[in-house]
């Protein structure tokens, strides 16, 4: 078996995500049943979640809105869309159908930009109803020889974006970088709260493998990735697996395979014989839904910065290409990094620090004039690199002035005069260890500036130390 | 004759006589011919008597306890109820109590009326006879020999055999005006989306509408005014507060525009009892005397109503009845796997002619089969609506007889799904179309028998309907 991370010479791989988001509304798709994770099994449920005889959806309003922000957010073309039943029997589905958008999706042909500046398609992204949630418990703990099964309903009916991409993507990082993309996009635009963990976004990847300019290869589905790394252990898993069978002869087998997080691999769920039959046809409990343009120049003017134009935004201010902004707008600093520069702090060393220094809780909170004074400090040399450190996780933790902390702590820039009267004292003090330095044991250089910092209690400026004992050697 | 509706919520409103006594001589009725026709799957007799305490409570108080005060109402067995047993007919529904009152439910109480019982239909509203049922057929109070028709049957012979003044049905392709014609009473298919279909168990969704069967056509026009308007728990359900339709019942019908519908009239449609057109015929005379202007009028279209119909609603009702599982409430049958589960409890569950719809309509939705059978009836929906609109064009309203034939006898046309089905085929246009249509007796044919004659109108076109409706009335008797 091919387990290296790389692609096998010779051969190239075609993925496609299908992500499901979970809508951040109050309540659900088409009841006024709640929206909640972590809740007691079956407490946040009505008719409608529970599909009983009699009831009837009625379309939540705020899930068309987050819709349309997704598909506005995506590039896609919004449009009237029709409501279509997906029929087919399970336990965790209470009406055995489910309400989803076939032919006509409320958004179509969209794209989403990767910080690198690759643009990777969208095929579409529909609105659909969740379904409910199943535990097998006893015998083999599936559903086809479990002992018994529960079933918690509180996940029926809450709404769901899926976004279908192209298969555009060709290796395991790209698929990574876009779901981390989506979801950045999906959060930034209060349309999902993007958690892998909790379910509320959920990928699942369409891999197969060709030879370059070879027709697209049999594709299988691998379910169950719970986290972006998992997303790319298994396409790296599943394209090797695929290209081993293919290099020993064999053929793939279209499936739904399920990733085992544990064991690192994928397993044969269940084998697609043929194409599934839903027998789609339009919902005629609900009208279609037709979105007046106004509404939707009204969400798009309302639509936060999307990460793309926000890492160009800083980008730009920074003077860096569009992938070193990634990182801050990743974290949401964007804004802090912006104020800072404008506030005349070296773009470079704002950056370093948010990237290095502010992953933390509560970087958010920071005062920019008060980081921009920071960095100035450090950049005019009155503070070392150390220092500055110091002084940014205090600000952080419990705010204040920058000069008022510096000063507090000691943090005077030393005197230069000063720092060169202790270099000759310390080389005076290890006479023999100089000699072996300045005989060609440069290692030794290391116990001298490490006799410098434990004297100042770290506060010299590192460089300038070195500097110093390069000239003592020097003049030696 | 029995009390109206009006009549009794007069004397109520007004304290000359108690709800309490409405209610005990209904029950009296009920009791004294319950056992033979069996229109009730069950009568709600305490729950009716309390509520009954509870008007009169209000009237000695001073209060008005509204427009139906006191009057005893029927209620379909596929239209929920709170805590009471809601069984479609079905097996696999037995035992079932919704946690909710469908929104006519509430209307109906909310305007004084009281809930006498639950009435017995075709399983799931499937079938022109109420033999459908799983807990026995429903006979024609006229003649007990004979089916009331169907699926809405029971409701039919409720109000028929003086149980209830008015009562409630639902009407997917003629399931309201055909039994109204087999027992002679008054039965109302509102426009789609006039009436809330919150609470009602769905058997084709694009088709089902609720409506009233009464005695009279005011006290159908009553009951309309009650039960219409906006629901926002329908989304299907039009804007608005409910018609106004009484006000127009004695304007006559002078300079009307009737169109007699030729393709209804033997001319195309076969099968129609001679007697039947006879009478839709004398109908027409009688609003041609009264000042309407009576014409015949070709609707092409509507001959494929029926062939159009047994596509659409099967198809609905597969993916509807899906959620009768066993897993959730109602019957469930054990076995081993969930899947044999679904399938046991559906096989025991559900009666014969349930099953052939549900495959007839889980076929024709299959994938290679779609655009042939449910793309291609929804294309011929479209054509009827259009030629309707056509007829609409140059006519107020349009005739037809109701039914091609009076009520026949039990196990007639068990043996015969298809002859069965074609008890629907004047009735089912107006479904496919969303159009309103009500039947209102005219004389007798067969057997001395009762007639209906159909009062078909545009969309919304109620309060034309119900002036026509009530100007044959006033000439038939």
């Amino acid at each position: 078996m091919t387990t290296t991370d790389e692609m096998a010479p010779g051969w190239e791989m075609v993925v496609g995500l299908e992500v499901h988001a979970e809508l951040a509304t109050e309540t659900k798709l088409f009841s006024a049943a709640p929206n909640q994770f972590g809740s007691e099994p079956n407490t946040n449920i009505d008719a409608v979640s529970l599909g009983l005889p009699g009831s009837l959806p009625v379309l939540n309003e705020m899930a068309v809105e987050l819709a349309i922000r997704v598909g506005l957010a995506l590039n896609c073309r919004v449009q009237s869309s029709v409501f279509a039943r997906k029929n087919y029997f399970y336990p965790d589905m209470p009406k055995d159908f489910q309400i989803s958008q076939y032919d006509k999706p409320i958004n179509e042909d969209g794209w989403l930009e990767l910080p690198d500046g690759t643009r990777l398609g969208i095929e579409r992204a529909h609105i659909e109803e969740d379904t409910g949630k199943s535990t097998h418990i006893g015998g083999g703990g599936r559903v086809h020889d479990a002992g018994h099964s529960l079933v918690d309903y509180n996940r029926a009916g809450i709404p769901l974006v899926e976004i279908v991409g192209r298969p555009d993507i060709s290796s395991a990082e790209q698929a990574k970088a876009y779901a981390s993309e989506l979801r950045a996009i999906l959060v930034t635009i209060g349309a999902s709260d993007g958690k892998m963990e909790e379910g509320s976004l959920r990928v699942d990847a369409n891999i197969s493998v060709r030879k370059p300019g070879d027709p697209l290869g049999t594709r299988c589905e691998v379910k169950n990735v719970n986290s972006l790394r998992s997303l790319g252990r298994a396409i790296d898993y599943e394209a090797a697996r695929q290209i081993d069978i293919l290099e020993s002869g064999g053929t793939i087998r279209q499936e739904t395979r399920h990733w085992d997080e544990e064991d690192g691999r994928t397993q044969t769920l269940r084998v697609k014989e043929e194409a599934d039959d839903y027998r789609y046809f339009p919902e005629p409990d609900l009208v279609p839904v037709d979105p007046d343009e106004a509404w939707i120049e009204e969400i798009r003017a309302a639509l936060a910065p999307l990460p793309s134009a926000r890492r160009r935004a800083l980008a730009d201010a920074a003077g860096v290409a569009p992938a070193e902004a990634a990182i801050t707008v990743e974290r949401d600093l964007d804004e802090l990094a912006l104020a800072a520069i404008a506030e005349g702090a070296d773009a470079g060393r704002v950056l370093t620090h948010i990237e290095n220094n502010l992953a933390v809780d509560g970087a958010i909170s920071l005062d920019a004039a008060s980081f921009a004074t920071l960095v100035r400090m450090e950049t005019a040399g009155e503070l070392t690199a150390t220092q500055t450190k110091q002084v940014l996780s205090e600000l952080v933790s419990a705010g204040g002035d920058p000069r008022t902390i510096a000063s507090a702590r000691g943090f005077e820039a030393m005197d230069s005069g000063e720092l060169e009267t202790l270099v000759d004292r310390i080389i005076a003090d290890n006479a023999e260890t100089w000699a072996d330095y300045l005989g060609g044991d440069a290692k030794k250089l290391g116990f001298f500036v490490g006799q410098v910092m434990k004297a100042t209690s770290g506060q010299a400026d590192g460089k300038v130390v070195n500097r110093l004992f390069a000239q003592r050697a020097s003049t030696a | 004759m029995n009390d109206t509706a009006l009549s009794i919520a007069a004397s109520v409103r007004s304290g000359e006589r108690t709800a309490r006594a409405v209610i005990e001589e209904h029950l009296e009725t009920i009791a004294a011919k319950e056992p033979e026709l069996h229109a009730f799957n069950r009568v709600t007799a305490d729950a009716a008597l309390e509520a009954a305490d509870e008007v009169d409570r209000r009237v000695s108080q001073g209060e008005d306890p509204g427009p139906l005060a006191g009057v005893p109402i029927a209620l379909k067995d596929n239209i929920c109820t709170r805590g009471v047993p809601t069984t479609c007919s079905s097996k696999i529904l037995e035992g079932w109590r919704p946690p909710y009152d469908a929104t006519v439910v509430t209307k109906v109480a909310e305007a004084g009326a009281i809930t006498i019982g639950k009435t017995n239909l075709d399983e799931f509203a499937m079938g022109s006879s109420t033999e459908n049922s799983a807990f026995g057929p429903t006979r024609n109070p006229l003649d007990p020999t004979r089916v009331p028709g169907g699926s809405s049957g029971g409701s039919a012979a409720a109000v028929a055999a003086g149980f209830a003044p008015v009562s409630l049905g639902s009407d997917t392709g003629g399931s309201i005006r055909q039994p109204a014609a087999l027992c002679g009473v008054v039965g109302v298919k509102p426009t789609y989306g006039a009436v809330s279909r919150f609470g009602l168990v769905a058997f084709a969704s694009s088709l089902d509408q609720i409506g009233p069967f009464a005695t009279t056509v005011a006290d159908a026009a009553l009951l309309y005014e009650v039960i219409g308007g906006h629901d926002p728990n329908d989304s299907t359900s039009m804007p608005g507060p409910a018609l106004g339709v009484a006000k127009a019942l004695d304007e006559g019908v002078e300079g009307l525009r009737v169109g007699l519908v030729s393709e209804m009239m033997g001319g195309v449609i076969e099968g129609i009892d001679e007697q039947i057109l006879a009478r839709t015929r004398d109908a027409a005379d009688a609003l041609a005397a009264a000042g309407a202007k009576v014409e015949e009028v070709s609707v092409p279209a509507a001959v494929y109503g029926l062939t159009a119909y047994y596509l659409i609603a099967p198809c609905e009702a597969s993916s509807n009845l899906a959620r009768f599982d066993g897993v959730r409430y109602g019957l469930r049958v054990d076995a081993a796997t969930t899947a044999e589960m679904n399938i046991a409890t559906r096989t025991a569950g559900f009666g014969p002619e349930v099953k052939r719809r549900i495959m007839l309509g889980t076929y024709a939705l299959s994938a290679g089969y779609y655009d042939a059978y449910y793309g291609k009836a929804q294309k011929v929906r479209t054509l009827i609506s259009r030629d309707f609109a056509a007829a609409y064009e140059n006519f107020d309203v349009l005739l037809s007889p109701t039914s091609p034939d009076v009520a026949f006898e039990l196990d007639a046309k068990t043996s015969d799904p298809l002859t069965m089905y074609l008890n629907d085929v004047l009735t089912i246009p107006s479904n496919l179309a969303g159009h309103p249509a009500m039947s209102v007796p005219y004389g007798t044919g067969e057997h001395g028998l009762p007639v209906g004659v159909q009062v078909m109108a545009p969309a919304l076109g109620e309060a034309v309907m119900f002036q026509v409706g009530a100007a044959l009335e006033r000439s038939a008797s």
